[in-house]
C-alpha cells in the first residue's frame, strides 16, 4: 500500500486544459421548476424499468414510478408533482431510443410519503442498507450508471479491503463533483461510510484531483478522527477512470476484464456517495442531481441543482440561452460526453453535464496522414497503439484489431486529442470494438 | 434565445454532432515540422559560417528541389498537396547537411529527388517511408559519387581528412576537442558543429518533438560499444564528436516514421543503431557509420515494434497484486 497520499497518478495520459474556472466558484443554485419532464426507463446499465404508472395516474415527487426484476436495474423516481401524460419513446443524452414517462408538473412538489423516513446507520442490518440503496435507485453517477446496491452485492466475498471515493472529476469543465465535495463534504463522508460499513473495509479513501484543493480541505475537515485519507491525485487525464484511480492510490493494476474488486477495491463517484447518504439517512430517491452547464457557448454557465427528466434546453434557457451560435452541445463532458443533437432531449441520472461549445470551438481541423509520432502510444492509459488499431478499423480488419487488443479500449479520446494528424482514433477504435462485440454474439 | 429558435429541427442543421472527444490539442504536423526547422537553424547558420556560400547554394537547392519534387509528385499522383506541412522542407535541409560542402548542385537536386520520390512519395507519402529520406539520398549518392561524396574540405576551403579518417589511417594530426565542439574541422556542413546541433536538440526535446532516450542510448551504446571492441578511451571522444553521429542520433534515428512507436522498441532501436555504428567504424570500408547503421535499424523497425508490443495495462496473472 502506497504510503505517500500527495500527487498520485497512473502512468500514461495527459495534461488537457481543465476550463473549470467558467463555473468551480459558482455555488449549486436549485434549478427552476420543470414544466414537464421526460423520465426515461433506461437510466443506468442493466435492465431498463418497467413503468408501475399509467397514463392519467398522479404522482408525487419521490414516487416510485418504474422498476425492473432484473438483478442488474434500480427502480425510477418522479421528480416533480402531477399528472402522467404519457409514456413515448424518445432520445436520450445517451443517445439511446427508449420509453419515457412524460409528467407534467403541478408546480406544488408535494412529497410521497415514502420520502423523508430518518434511519440510524449504526442500526441498520446489511440487508437494510442494500434495501434503502436499492429503493432510493442510486446509480454511478460518474457516467457509468451502475447500479448501487448492485456493486455492492458483487463485492461481497471479494475481500474488498479499499473503498476509494472518486473525486477526480479529470473531464474539463465539469464542476459538479467538486460543488457537491466543497459544499456537502459530510453526505459525501457519510456515503463512504455506508459504504465501508457494508463491505467490513477498514479504510476508506477519498480521492481529489489537486486542482481542487479547496474540496480537499473541505473534505480533511470533516473526515478528522475517522478512517478516512482524503488523498490528492495529479491533474491529469483521464485520473477518473476506475482503474486509474485503483492504480494511484493503492499500486495495484486492475487485471483485464476484471472489476476493481478483483484488485480487492471499491471505488464510487462522490455525487454517488452522497445519494448513498441520502438514500439511507432521509430515504430520498435519486430523483434529483448536480449538473454542469457549462461552456463558451453559454451566457451564464452554472451548477443546478437538476431534477431527472429536465430538457436539456430547459436547462440551457436558466443559464442565459447560447452565448453566440453554438456549436456543440455535449452531455458530459468533452472527452467522453456525448453529442446532442436536439434541445428536448431530457437528462438522465448519468448526466454530470450540459457543455455546449461555440461554433469556433467545435470547427474540426482536417484529417492527415498519421506521421507515427507515437504520441498515441505515450498518452494511452490502457498501453495500446492507437495507431495500428485505428488503421486497421479503417480497413475493416477487425481480426488484427483485436489482436492489438482493440477490447481493452476504454475509450477515454486521449489518442484522439493529442494526435498532430487530428485522425479520429477514439472513434476507429470504438468502431473495432463493437464490429469485435456483435461478431461474438 | 438571442434568435435561435429552440425548435431542435432548426438546430439539426446547426449543430455538430460527432463522436468524443469533443477537443483536440494544438498539436499538428506543421508546428512540429516547423519545430525541426527551428531547431535546425543554429547548425544552418553555422554551416554557412563556416562553408560560406556552396552551403547556403546546398541549403537553398536542396530545400526548394524536395518541395518541387514532393508538390509534382503528389501532383501526378492526384493526391492531395501536402507541401504546407513543411516536412519536405526538413527533408531538404537535413540533405543538404549530409552533403559536402564541395559538391555540385546537380548531386543536391539529384539527392532530393531520390529522397523525396523514390523514399517518400513512392511509399505512399508522410510517415509511410521505411526509411529516412534523407540518409537514403545520402547512401544513394554515396554509392553512386563516391569521389564527391567524400571530398571533405575544411572550413578553410582546403581538402582535409575528418577526425574519423584520421583516426582509422593513423595518418595526420587530429584537430583539437575544442575545434570539433565549435565545427572549425572537415566533413558534410551539418555534422561538424556539436554546439549548434546540441542547441537544436535541446529546443526540440524541450519542445517534446523528439524523445531524449533515443539519442542518448544510441550515443552511449556507441561509446560502449567502441571501448568493448577495445578503441583507446582517448579516442572515444572523437567519435562521439565526430562522424555525424549527433547529427545522426538527434535528427536522424528520431525520425518519426522510420523508427519504432513502442518505448521498448525505440530502446532497441537507438541500441542496434549504437552497435552498428560502433561496428561500421572500426570494421567497416568507410570511417563513418551513422548513415549505413540507422537505414538498417529502420528497415528493421517493423520487426522490433512486433516484438515490444506493449503488455496491456491490467495484463498481468489475477493473483500478482497481492
Amino acid at each position: 500500500m502506497s504510503m505517500r497520499l500527495d500527487n498520485l497518478t497512473f502512468k500514461g495520459g495527459l495534461h488537457v486544459p481543465d476550463n473549470k474556472g467558467l463555473v468551480s466558484s459558482k455555488a449549486i443554485e436549485l434549478a427552476r421548476e420543470p414544466k414537464t419532464v421526460y423520465i426515461s426507463l433506461q437510466q443506468h446499465v442493466g435492465a431498463p424499468c418497467e413503468a408501475l404508472v399509467k397514463v392519467g395516474d398522479n404522482v408525487k415527487v419521490g414516487q416510485k414510478i418504474a422498476d425492473s426484476k432484473a438483478k442488474l436495474a434500480a427502480p425510477i423516481h418522479s421528480s416533480v408533482s402531477g399528472v402522467v401524460k404519457g409514456i413515448s419513446k424518445m432520445y436520450t443524452t445517451t443517445g439511446i431510443k427508449c420509453d419515457c414517462i412524460e409528467i407534467e408538473s403541478d408546480g406544488l412538489n408535494e412529497m410521497h410519503e415514502s420520502v423523508g423516513t430518518k434511519a440510524d446507520l449504526s442500526k441498520l442490518s446489511k440487508s437494510e442498507i442494500i434495501e434503502r440503496i436499492r429503493e432510493s435507485g442510486v446509480v454511478g453517477l460518474g457516467g457509468a450508471g451502475y447500479p448501487m446496491h448492485s456493486k455492492l452485492i458483487s463485492s461481497e466475498g471479494c475481500s474488498v479491503d479499499t473503498a476509494i471515493l472518486n473525486g477526480a472529476e479529470c473531464e474539463p469543465y465539469l464542476t459538479c463533483d467538486h460543488r457537491i465535495m466543497l459544499e456537502h463534504p459530510d453526505k459525501v463522508i457519510f456515503g463512504l461510510e455506508v459504504i465501508m460499513k457494508y463491505l467490513s473495509v477498514e479504510e476508506g479513501y477519498i480521492a481529489v484531483e489537486n486542482n481542487k484543493m479547496d474540496a480537499i480541505d473541505a473534505l480533511k475537515n470533516a473526515s478528522k478522527g475517522k478512517n478516512i485519507k482524503v488523498v490528492s491525485l495529479k491533474t491529469k487525464f483521464p485520473q477518473g477512470d476506475s482503474y486509474r484511480i485503483v492504480d494511484a492510490v493503492t499500486g495495484r493494476k486492475v487485471p483485464r476484464d476484471a472489476r476493481c474488486k478483483d484488485a480487492n477495491s471499491i471505488v464510487s463517484n462522490v455525487h454517488t456517495a452522497y445519494s448513498v447518504a441520502e438514500a439511507i439517512l432521509d430515504s430520498k430517491p435519486l430523483y434529483e442531481r448536480v449538473i454542469t452547464v457549462t461552456g463558451n457557448g453559454i451566457k451564464e454557465p452554472k451548477n443546478l441543482l437538476v431534477k431527472i427528466g429536465t430538457t436539456i434546453g430547459e436547462l440551457i434557457e436558466q443559464c442565459g440561452g447560447f452565448n453566440g451560435k453554438p456549436g456543440k452541445i455535449i452531455a458530459g463532458g468533452p472527452m467522453t460526453g456525448m453529442a446532442q443533437f436536439s434541445l428536448d432531449t431530457p437528462i438522465v441520472k448519468t448526466t454530470g453535464g450540459i457543455l455546449v461549445l461555440t461554433e469556433e470551438e467545435t470547427k474540426v481541423d482536417k484529417v492527415q496522414p498519421c506521421i507515427k509520432c507515437g504520441r498515441c502510444v505515450e498518452v494511452c492509459p490502457v498501453y495500446l497503439e492507437p495507431l495500428y488499431i485505428a488503421a486497421y478499423s479503417l480497413k475493416d480488419n477487425y481480426e488484427a484489431a483485436e489482436r492489438y487488443d482493440a477490447l481493452a479500449c476504454i475509450s477515454c479520446g486521449s489518442c484522439s486529442y493529442i494526435c498532430p494528424s487530428k485522425r479520429p482514433l477514439t472513434e476507429a477504435i470504438t468502431h473495432a470494438k463493437n464490429e469485435i462485440k456483435s461478431k461474438r454474439k | 434565445m438571442e434568435g435561435i429558435k429552440t425548435d431542435s429541427v432548426v438546430l439539426d442543421d446547426m449543430l455538430t454532432v460527432s463522436a468524443a472527444p469533443h477537443i483536440r490539442s494544438n498539436e499538428s504536423v506543421r508546428r512540429i515540422m516547423l519545430d525541426v526547422v527551428i531547431a535546425l537553424v543554429p547548425a544552418m547558420i553555422g554551416s554557412i559560417y563556416f562553408f560560406g556560400l556552396n552551403a547556403l547554394k546546398l541549403l537553398l537547392v536542396t530545400t526548394i528541389s524536395a518541395v518541387f519534387f514532393e508538390a509534382a509528385m503528389q501532383k501526378l499522383f492526384k493526391k492531395e498537396i501536402r507541401i504546407r506541412d513543411l516536412s519536405a522542407v526538413v527533408t531538404g535541409i537535413l540533405l543538404a547537411f549530409n552533403l559536402p560542402a564541395g559538391a555540385p548542385w546537380w548531386v543536391a537536386v539529384f539527392g532530393a529527388g531520390f529522397a523525396i520520390i523514390v523514399v517518400k512519395e513512392l511509399f505512399g507519402g508522410i510517415g509511410s517511408n521505411f526509411m529516412n529520406p534523407a540518409l537514403a539520398a545520402r547512401a544513394a549518392l554515396v554509392a553512386s559519387w563516391p569521389g564527391i561524396m567524400s571530398n571533405y574540405v575544411n572550413p578553410d576551403g582546403m581538402s582535409a581528412a575528418t577526425p574519423l579518417a584520421i583516426l582509422k589511417d593513423g595518418a595526420g594530426s587530429l584537430p583539437s576537442i575544442q575545434r570539433m565542439l565549435i565545427g572549425d574541422i572537415g566533413g558534410v556542413i551539418g555534422e561538424t558543429s556539436v554546439i549548434l546541433l546540441l542547441i537544436g536538440a535541446a529546443y526540440l526535446i524541450i519542445r517534446k518533438v523528439i524523445d531524449w532516450k533515443i539519442p542518448a542510448i544510441y550515443i552511449a551504446t556507441t561509446a560502449i560499444f567502441l571501448l568493448l571492441f577495445g578503441v583507446d578511451s582517448n579516442a572515444i571522444i572523437y567519435h562521439i564528436l565526430g562522424g555525424g553521429l549527433i547529427l545522426g542520433a538527434f535528427f536522424m534515428a528520431t525520425d518519426y516514421s522510420s523508427s519504432p512507436v513502442t518505448p521498448k522498441g525505440r530502446i532497441i532501436f537507438a541500441i542496434g543503431c549504437g552497435f552498428l555504428t560502433a561496428l561500421f567504424r572500426l570494421y567497416g570500408s568507410m570511417p563513418e557509420g551513422v548513415s549505413y547503421s540507422i537505414l538498417l535499424m529502420n528497415v528493421a523497425s517493423p520487426v522490433i515494434e512486433k516484438w515490444t508490443k506493449p503488455r496491456v495495462f491490467g495484463e498481468v496473472k489475477r493473483n500478482e497484486n497481492r
